[in-house]
């Protein structure tokens, strides 16, 4: 669709919940608090994997205060099968039979006093038998110890169903993609690469924990829940309890915070259960530390190789990725998937080979967190990219400007790239790094380099959004949507883009806070793909609105194009200020699944996602230690709704990624997670940012989207560690191949080059 | 658990609360006064969510006993606005889109406000210096950095 001239859309303004963000009034679920409620703390599993053999709640329960102790076999008693999970139904509301995580909860205390049940959940205690345990991805593979021993596919997504029932395997999902001929490309190359790469675990730490309240009786089960996915949680809990979903409400607030963490079911199983049990109203609030235990971004192992012939092109990519998804599958499976199919990187190379594999071990457990699993792929892809470009003597610009994708071309899942601004990205953060002009790298101690990736995402298809705009009789509007707010904006694009279709003020507008019972149906607010598909939901609802509001000007004679302001074509229509006009709508891109035999797909995605990065980094190379002196982040945009909103989306993001790459790792040991604190896990501060940091944004047109808008949530995070270890290598010469990057991994690595290693931990 | 009467000033006005010894203020602020703009998230003094001004210098209250609160002064960010009108440093928040989820921002706004009372035109680096003790999720730093300079100008303004 082209939209040449707007006026609401695609101007700055401030959030909508801006006041109430600064007063300190803003309404996240954690604040809340109902009438009879009780809070439940958890007793939490402290080993990594071992059968259950007893549980004595007695000092727990008899402790003053205390009004009941659960555990697993208790829940069994209202939810007959209380097994939960978009991908697999593998994770028990309480542990069942075998903890397979440090951390994993055992048994809850209700109290009416939080202290009295924090205190109370230390006097279980629980007998276990320890099982052999795997905490590496590879080890997984064949490993003396498996986390389930038998699969169990949820049923939703149908390239699950054929792993139903397999035994004795930690393998939950492999995917292959077949593209040319690879193996011929390779025995032809005139030069082969292979380089292996390696991510950490690391944790989203939303300020605003994971919470629910559950309040439940009779046939009516409410929950309050910090959550990106109401629509989702409906489905689970109706599920669980074999009501229709009519008689589930779900609703949120604002968010403090989600990247990925608050998608799909979390705490809200548990909060149902016990509600359920107690006859009351039950608050399940984590702490930060048991953030850590529920849910995680996927340690990775990536084998890459490439054949590169002799003019710089990338002939054939062969792509073994392994993805480390902890206990329970959450949604990894599809990261398996969705993001397996560009772990071959935003190049035009005609032989492709990719296994992308999601393994069970006894971490704990790893979903969604912006990007999906493309910054773990992009950390491999652009670092071997890197590595390559300089082996061969070639400027790692021109390098991948050789083999960039292009639009017209197809990317290697068999999908024609359209508004793909690959190259415009990789030229902006070039100019805007001065590539082009001499560099000074320094003499002496301190040495200086720099170093750019680029990396890319598909939208996740197919998927379903609606909305309901109503018009009121005095002309102002609400906003219907289940799109959730954590902090991205969204409720202020979708009001700019009802006021854009309606041509009424952003004033006149409300955005109605996430809840089933009110809000219709959406897949979910993740993998930025709510701008698109909710913006186009939301800007169809309105349409619909305005042809009814149009329709009812004629019925009441008013002449066309009267302009007539809407309060009187209601007083006119009612005889008073009464009625509502109501549009609604439900869109759903276009999709063509994917192959199950090579994977390939021709329409695998509405909208494609780029980010680059650019880094200057400055390394002293007595110590280690390294400074970024600039971060540059240029993104493919479309068209955005909102520019301010979409730069701090970019910015954000690349600061989030920061942190992945350089502070943040959750340490295990034996098992034991010996860091789950702010205190030990280091996310970025005010002085870990870069020296300079710039975002630049392309601003294209994406001819299907909501005035041609995409989605920009995640772009940020893909080319920041790449570039940083590529800086890295153009600075002292070292390479680094495993996140974090660390003063201790480079100090060791240049070490190693001196030929003076150092010792092992 | 032994219990405390203590009696203090919360945004201007004196007030009585019974606390019990293991309380902290952030809990008494929101069990006893309802007020949710200090809010716990880390627990362990390092994010800054919970800040709250203690005879006017900031404190992390998920750290700070609510009986030594006892004869106090304590100022939250729902004491800054006066009535409809924002604080210069709400204002500043708001103009300079300092915030993305929203978390963080009352500890941040509170420091602004404690940092422009020392110091009324800070620069950059004090300016981080000063807010080093406060963490953002959203990685909002460069825009509270903004903020804080537009806070200063506003409050030199005025």
């Amino acid at each position: 669709m082209a939209e040449t001239s707007t006026t609401t859309v695609g101007q700055s303004y401030g959030r909508l919940e801006g006041h109430a963000k600064v007063t300190g009034r803003a309404d996240y679920i954690y604040n809340l608090r109902l009438p009879s409620m009780l809070h439940a703390k958890i007793h939490r599993s402290p080993i990594g994997h071992g059968r259950i053999n007893s549980i004595d709640v007695s000092a727990a329960a008899a402790m003053p205060g205390v009004h009941m102790v659960v555990t697993g076999e208790d829940v069994k008693t209202v939810l007959p099968e209380p097994y939960y999970g978009p991908a697999f139904h593998d994770q028990p509301i309480l542990a069942l039979d075998k903890v397979r995580h440090f951390g994993e909860p055992v048994a809850a205390v209700l109290a009416a006093d939080p202290h009295i049940a924090e205190r109370a959940a230390r006097l279980i205690v629980v007998d276990y038998e320890e099982l052999p345990a795997v905490y590496d991805e590879i080890e997984a593979l064949d490993s003396e110890a498996i986390v389930h021993e038998e699969l169990k596919p949820a049923g939703t997504f149908a390239d699950l169903k054929h792993l139903s029932g397999r035994r004795d395997t930690n393998v939950a999902l492999d995917f292959h993609l077949r593209l040319g001929d690879a193996d011929k490309a390779f025995a032809e190359a005139v030069h082969v690469f292979e380089h292996t790469f390696r991510t950490q675990q690391t944790m989203h730490t939303p300020f605003e924990p994971m919470v629910a309240i559950a309040d439940v009786t009779h046939d009516r089960a409410i929950i309050h829940s910090s959550t990106q996915s109401p629509s989702f949680v409906r489905f689970e809990l109706s599920r669980l309890l074999g009501w229709p979903e009519s008689n589930v409400r779900v609703r949120t607030g604002h968010l403090g915070g989600g990247f990925g963490a608050k998608v799909y079911v979390k705490v809200e199983a548990l909060a149902l259960a016990l509600s359920m049990l107690a006859h009351r109203p039950v608050r399940v609030a984590q702490t930060m530390e048991e953030q850590f235990y529920t849910i995680t971004k996927h340690p990775s192992t990536f084998r890459i190789r490439s054949a590169v012939d002799d003019d710089g092109r990338i002939v054939g990519r062969k792509c073994e990725v392994w993805w480390n998804g902890g206990a329970y599958a959450d949604i990894g499976p599809r990261v398996t998937q969705k993001s397996g199919f560009t772990a071959a990187g935003p190049y035009d190379i005609e032989n492709i080979d990719i296994d992308s594999f999601a393994l069970y071990t006894n971490r704990p457990p790893a979903g969604a967190l912006r990007g999906f699993g493309i910054p773990q792929l992009v950390w491999a892809y652009e670092s071997h990219t890197d590595i390559i470009a300089r082996e061969l003597g070639i400027d790692p610009i021109d390098f991948r400007k050789r083999n960039i994708l292009r639009d017209g071309r197809p990317q290697a899942v068999g999908t024609i790239v359209e508004d793909g601004e690959f190259e415009p990205v990789l030229d902006e953060t070039a100019r805007r790094l001065g590539w082009d002009r001499p560099y000074d790298k320094g003499e002496g101690a301190k040495r200086r380099g720099r170093g750019v990736a680029i990396g890319f995402k598909a939208s996740i298809s197919p998927t379903t959004s609606s909305a309901i705009v109503s018009v009121n009789a005095d002309g102002s509007v609400i906003v219907y949507c289940s799109t959730v707010d954590m902090g991205q904006g969204s409720d202020t694009a979708m009001a700019q883009i009802a006021a854009e279709v309606l041509d009424i003020p952003l004033d006149r507008i409300r955005v109605v806070n996430p809840d089933t019972d009110v809000t219709p149906y959406d897949m979910s607010t993740l993998g930025s793909r709510s701008t698109f598909h909710m913006g186009h939901a939301v800007r169809l609802a309105a349409a619909d609105a305005k042809e009814k509001l149009v329709a009812m000007a004629e019925e009441i004679g008013m002449p066309e194009g009267s302009n007539a302001p809407l309060p009187e074509l209601f007083i006119k229509k009612f005889g008073m200020r009464a009625g509502t006009i109501v549009g609604t709508a439900n869109f759903k891109p276009d999709y063509a699944p994917t192959d199950p035999e090579t994977g390939l797909s021709p329409n695998a995605t509405p909208f494609w996602m780029i980010g680059a990065t650019g880094a200057e980094v400055e390394v002293d190379t007595e110590t280690g230690q390294f400074t970024i002196l600039r971060m540059i982040n240029v993104c493919d945009v479309g068209k955005p709704i909102n520019p301010a909103v979409v730069e701090t989306q970019l910015s954000g993001a690349a600061v989030m990624q920061l942190g992945f790459t350089t502070t943040e790792r959750m340490i295990l040991e034996n098992g034991q997670l010996t860091n789950p604190s702010l205190a030990d896990y280091k996310v970025p501060g005010i002085f870990d940012m870069p020296v300079i940091m710039e975002n630049g944004m392309i601003e294209a047109e994406q001819h299907n989207g909501p005035f041609g808008a995409k989605g920009a949530g995640e772009s940020g995070t893909f080319g920041v560690s790449p570039a940083i270890a590529n800086a890295i290598e153009d600075a002292v010469g070292v390479r680094i191949a495993e996140m974090p990057i660390t003063a201790e991994a480079i100090f060791r690595a240049l070490r190693a080059k001196d030929g003076a290693p150092l010792e092992e931990d | 658990m032994s219990r405390h009467t203590i009696n203090f000033t919360l945004n201007g006005r004196p007030v009585t609360a019974d606390v019990g010894t293991h309380q902290n203020l952030t809990e008494v602020l929101q069990e006893s006064f309802g007020l949710f703009g200090a809010r716990e998230s880390c627990g362990q003094g390092l994010c800054g969510c919970c800040t709250v001004l203690i005879d006017s210098a900031a404190v992390t209250s998920c750290l700070s006993l609510a009986a030594f609160a006892d004869g106090s002064d304590v100022q939250t960010v729902e004491g800054l606005a006066d009535g409809e009108e924002l604080s210069p440093e709400q204002e500043a928040f708001i103009e300079t889109g300092a915030f993305q989820c929203g978390y963080c921002t009352p500890g941040f706004v509170l420091m602004t406000r404690q940092l422009l009372d020392e110091n009324p035109d800070p620069d950059d680096d004090e300016i981080k210096h000063y807010l080093s003790g406060n963490l953002c999720r959203c990685g909002a730093y460069p825009e509270i950095v903004q903020a804080v300079r537009l806070a200063g100008e506003k409050r030199r303004a005025r």
